[in-house]
């Protein structure tokens, strides 16, 4: 799923300054499983940003609300239920939502109020990790299911860097050396041998250096 | 000059609030020294608390807010008051954000049943909170 962290209050204050009324809209997925922007974090947001108002001598009329996903046009038209009634959109979504609000809403402004920042999941409560770096050249199946793209800092393709130590990082020293876990994982599934073939200089264009990506399902268009 | 009367609300477990429960409480902590002005909202246990509700005291215009639970390592529901101090926490670190002193919201983890400290813990809260003085989101 992506991740994604609240931005601080001051960021999200000086976005609305000179709003009268918002519409603050949290996201049923993603950021609702990374407790960044469901409906809970929509609640306390909205008692934050009132009370940073009353603290300044001001007032402000925040709408709270949740759609199922904010990265659908048929959920983005939901937000006709409170037209008139906001004179921005403040979105707890990941960067997609907002981006498919302001597509959608032309005329609207609307504000990011959290920083999206991976594709992973949650492996301690509490606790979420980048997994994927969304390359569109996946090689999970020649590194035994785990990604050197997102999960070494250097992204190498041919083994560790001689700085890994004692399966460790040598960039963030609390972060396992992934190929030092990929070498293990396909020693025990007795593919180890398969580490001897050099992977080639890689193609990058599918990641996303090359501009925003568009998949096309020509069997799903109507 | 008026003196300043801080507006409290405690929000306290049923194990370790024994004394707000039993016949006369009120003329009872009131003879102990509760102060007036602090309000009790009775929880199942504290690990119930959300975050939200925390926030919504100070937007109701509690000057201060606390939370009794129970010892951290014998909650009567396991982690109930574990995940209380949590949310004190992150409430602090918001208080923090919005340039308001974190000390206007504390957790206390007290035994359970009658104890005095049921009692000093609200006088503690109840002179920090004085010395402060009002809180600032009384706004317009």
């Amino acid at each position: 799923m992506i991740i994604a962290e609240r931005k601080s209050i001051d960021e999200i204050m000086t976005m609305l300054t000179g709003v009268k009324r918002v519409l603050l809209l949290g996201c049923k997925g993603c950021v609702t499983v990374c407790s960044a922007g469901g409906e809970r974090e929509v609640e306390i947001l909205a008692s934050l940003v009132r009370l940073g108002k009353k603290k300044s001598g001001e007032s402000i009329e925040v709408i709270e609300g949740a759609l199922t996903r904010q990265c659908d046009k048929e959920y983005i038209d939901s937000i006709d239920q409170w037209d008139g009634q906001y004179d921005a959109i403040l979105s707890m979504a990941c960067g997609v939502g907002v981006n498919f609000i302001a597509n959608l809403r032309p005329d609207t402004p609307v504000f990011p109020a959290v920083n999206t920042t991976s594709f992973g999941g949650s492996q301690v409560q509490g606790v979420w990790s980048e997994q994927c770096a969304g390359c569109g050249n996946c090689i999970l199946h020649l590194t035994g299911g785990l990604c050197p793209v997102a999960r070494c800092a250097k992204s190498l393709m041919n083994g560790p860097c001689g700085g890994s130590q004692d399966g460790k990082c040598e960039i963030h020293s609390e972060i396992p050396c992934i190929w030092q876990h990929i070498h293990d994982r396909l020693q025990r599934l007795e593919k180890g041998e398969s580490l001897k073939e050099i992977m080639p200089i890689r193609d990058w264009s599918t990641a996303g250096h090359g501009g925003p990506r568009r998949t096309i399902r020509d069997d799903l268009t109507v | 000059m008026s003196v300043f009367t801080p507006d409290i609300r405690a929000f306290v477990c049923h194990y370790t609030s024994q004394q707000s429960c039993a016949a006369g409480a009120e003329e009872n902590m009131k003879a102990d020294g509760f102060p007036a002005n602090v309000r009790l909202e009775r929880q199942v246990c504290t690990g119930k608390l959300q975050v939200s509700t925390l926030l919504k005291a100070f937007e109701d215009g509690a000057d201060g807010v606390y939370v009794v639970g129970c010892p951290e390592d014998t909650c009567h529901n396991l982690m109930g008051s574990q995940r209380a101090a949590k949310r004190v926490l992150a409430v602090q670190k918001a208080l923090t954000e919005l340039g308001v002193e974190a000390e206007r919201i504390e957790m206390f983890h007290l035994e359970r049943g009658l104890h005095p400290e049921f009692i000093s813990a609200a006088q503690n809260m109840d002179k920090r909170i004085r010395n402060l003085g009002p809180g600032p989101f009384k706004g317009e």
